[in-house]
C-alpha cells in the first residue's frame, strides 16, 4: 500500500472537495471521530474519583421514563404552538395595522432580550397567580411557546423578506390576492430559507423545556433532579438526561435535513 | 385599441418621473414606448398595467377609465398580460405550473382545463418538452417565452412588455422578438417598452418617445424614426443608432 493510498483515506485535496466521498471512507472517518471523542471521555472519567452508583439510580428508571415522556409531550405541543405564534407574529409585523406591528416588535424584543428562567417564574408566580390559574403544565407550555415563538417569528420574517421584489411583482401582475401570494409564492420559497434555522430553534426549544423544572413541572430534568437528590448521585442522573435529550433533538435535525433536500430547487 | 392618458403625473419622492403626460391614440394595435433611461417609459407602462398609481391624471383603455383603487386595480390586472425584463417566473414551480397557477387560482379554471390550455400554448411556442422543467433549467429565451405564454394564456385584452429582451443574449433576443411579432400578426394589442429600434419599426404602428417625464413625440414609425420633428428625438436616435 502506497503512502498516497493511505493518505486518500483521510484527506481530500482542495480541488476534489466538491466530489462525493465513498461511503467506506466516510465510515472510517466517522469511526475515527468517535474514537477520539471516546478517548477524551475515557481519559476524563478514569481520572475521576467517583463512586458509581448505577444500581440505586437504576431503580428509579420508571421515574426517568415518565419525565422523558412529559418532556416529549410538552416539547411537541410547544413546537406546534410556537410555530403558530411565530407565524402570526411575523405576519403581524407585515400588517397594515401599525399598532399590530408595534405590538409584534415589542413582543419579540422583550422576549428575546430576557432570560427564559425569569419569564417562566414571572408567568407562573405573577400573571397566572393574579388570574388564580394553577395549571402549571399549561402555563409552562404557553411560556415556552411564547419564548420560542419570538425567535421563530424573526426566522420566518427573514424568510419572507428573502423572497425577491420581482417575485411579488409577478404575483401582483397575474392578479393573485395577498393571501394567495403568501400561499403560492412567498411561503414555498421562504420555507427553504428558514428550515436550517428552524431546526436549530426546535432543538433549542426541547432543551429549553428543561427550565420548566423551576415551576415543578414533572418533566425530564425535574425527574433527574429528584432522583439525584434522593440517591445523592449526580452523573448517574445527568448522563441519562443528556442521552434522553439527544434522542429527542437528533431526529428533528435529521428530519429537517431531509425536508431541506426535498424542498430544494435550483435558482 | 384606444388609449387615452390625460395629465398623468407621477413622482417618487423628489423625483418627477411623469410630468403631465398626454396621449390620445385611436385604433392602434402596437404601441412602442422608447426613450432614454429614466425618461418615464417603464413607469407609464406600469401605470397602464395597474401596478403603479398615478399621482394625478386619468388613463382610459377603450374608453374605460382605470380606477386606481386596489380592488378595481386587481380586477384590471387580471385582464392584462404583463411580461417583465427578467425574473418573471416562479423558481419553485415547473414551466407548466407557472402557466396553470393564474389560470387555476385567479381565473378559476378546472385543473385539467388549465393544464390543457398550458400544454397547447407551450406546444405552440415549441416548449412542449420543457413543461416539466423549473425555470433554472431553461435558457433565458425559453424563460421569457414561458412568461409570454403565461401572459397570453389568460386571454388578456392587452399585452404589456417591459423591456422583454434587455436581459438576453442577441440570439435569444431574436427568439423572443419573433414570438412578439407573431402575436402582433395575430392582431393582439400590445404596448412595449423597448430599446430595439429596428424591432419597434417593424411591429409598432405607433411609437411614443418619452424623455424627462414628458411625451416628446408620438406618431407612426415612418414619421418618428425616419423623419423626427423634435431635436430631442433626433439626438436620442443619433445616440443609439451610432453603435
Amino acid at each position: 500500500m502506497s503512502r498516497n493510498t493511505v493518505r486518500s483515506w483521510f484527506w481530500i485535496s482542495p480541488d476534489e472537495r466538491d466530489r462525493p466521498v465513498p461511503w467506506q471512507i466516510q465510515c472510517l472517518n466517522w469511526a475515527l471521530a468517535f474514537f477520539l471523542l471516546a478517548l477524551l471521555c475515557f481519559f476524563s472519567f478514569s481520572r475521576l474519583r467517583y463512586n458509581w452508583n448505577w444500581d440505586t439510580v437504576g431503580g428509579y428508571s420508571s421515574f426517568f421514563w415518565r419525565g422523558w415522556l412529559n418532556t416529549l409531550k410538552i416539547s411537541s405541543l410547544a413546537l406546534v404552538l410556537s410555530t403558530l405564534i411565530g407565524l402570526v407574529a411575523a405576519l403581524a409585523r407585515k400588517s397594515g395595522i401599525l399598532a399590530l406591528r408595534a405590538l409584534s416588535r415589542l413582543y419579540v424584543e422583550l422576549v428575546r432580550g430576557t432570560p427564559l428562567l425569569v419569564q417562566i417564574s414571572f408567568a407562573f408566580y405573577v400573571i397566572a397567580d393574579a388570574f388564580r390559574f394553577q395549571d402549571r403544565f399549561t402555563v409552562g407550555l404557553f411560556t415556552l411557546s411564547l419564548f420560542s415563538g419570538a425567535f421563530i417569528s424573526e426566522i420566518i420574517r427573514g424568510g419572507i423578506e428573502s423572497v425577491g421584489a420581482s417575485q411579488l411583482e409577478s404575483a401582483r401582475a397575474i392578479g393573485l390576492t395577498r393571501f394567495q401570494t403568501y400561499q403560492y409564492v412567498i411561503f414555498p420559497q421562504a420555507i427553504r430559507m428558514i428550515l436550517p434555522a428552524l431546526a436549530g430553534m426546535f432543538a433549542n426549544l426541547i432543551k429549553d423545556s428543561s427550565l420548566l423544572s423551576v415551576i415543578s413541572i414533572e418533566e425530564f430534568t425535574w425527574s433527574a433532579q429528584q432522583v439525584s437528590a434522593l440517591t445523592y448521585s449526580n452523573f448517574e442522573c445527568y448522563i441519562p438526561l443528556a442521552i434522553g435529550y439527544l434522542i429527542l433533538t437528533l431526529p428533528i435535525t435529521l428530519w429537517t435535513q431531509w425536508l431541506e433536500k426535498r424542498t430544494r430547487y435550483e435558482t | 385599441m384606444r388609449l387615452r392618458a390625460t395629465n398623468l403625473c407621477k413622482s417618487f419622492g423628489q423625483q418627477i418621473v411623469l410630468n403631465n403626460v398626454n396621449l390620445d391614440l385611436d385604433n392602434f394595435h402596437t404601441l412602442a414606448l422608447i426613450g432614454p433611461s429614466g425618461g418615464g417609459k417603464s413607469t407609464l407602462l406600469r401605470i397602464i398595467a395597474g401596478l403603479e398609481k398615478p399621482d394625478s391624471g386619468t388613463l382610459s383603455l377603450n374608453d374605460h377609465e382605470i380606477i386606481y383603487r386596489e380592488k378595481e386595480l386587481m380586477a384590471h390586472r387580471r385582464t392584462i398580460g404583463t411580461v417583465f425584463q427578467a425574473f418573471n417566473l416562479f423558481p419553485h414551480m415547473t414551466a407548466l405550473q407557472n402557466i396553470t397557477l393564474p389560470l387555476e387560482k385567479v381565473h378559476r379554471y378546472k385543473p385539467s382545463d388549465a393544464r390543457q390550455i398550458a400544454e397547447v400554448i407551450l406546444e405552440r411556442f415549441g416548449l412542449s418538452e420543457h413543461g416539466q422543467k423549473p425555470p433554472a433549467q431553461l435558457s433565458g429565451g425559453q424563460r421569457q417565452r414561458v412568461a409570454i405564454a403565461r401572459a397570453i394564456s389568460i386571454k388578456p385584452k392587452l399585452l404589456l412588455f417591459d423591456e422583454p429582451t434587455s436581459a438576453l443574449d442577441p440570439e435569444m433576443t431574436a427568439e423572443v422578438l419573433e414570438v412578439i411579432e407573431e402575436l402582433r400578426e395575430e392582431g393582439r394589442d400590445l404596448v412595449l417598452v423597448t430599446h430595439q429600434m429596428g424591432f419597434a419599426h417593424r411591429v409598432a404602428d405607433q411609437i411614443a418617445l418619452l424623455s424627462g417625464g414628458k411625451i416628446i413625440e408620438c406618431g407612426p414609425p415612418e414619421q418618428l424614426l425616419d423623419n423626427p420633428q423634435s431635436e430631442i428625438t433626433r439626438q436620442f436616435l443619433a445616440k443609439i443608432l451610432k453603435y
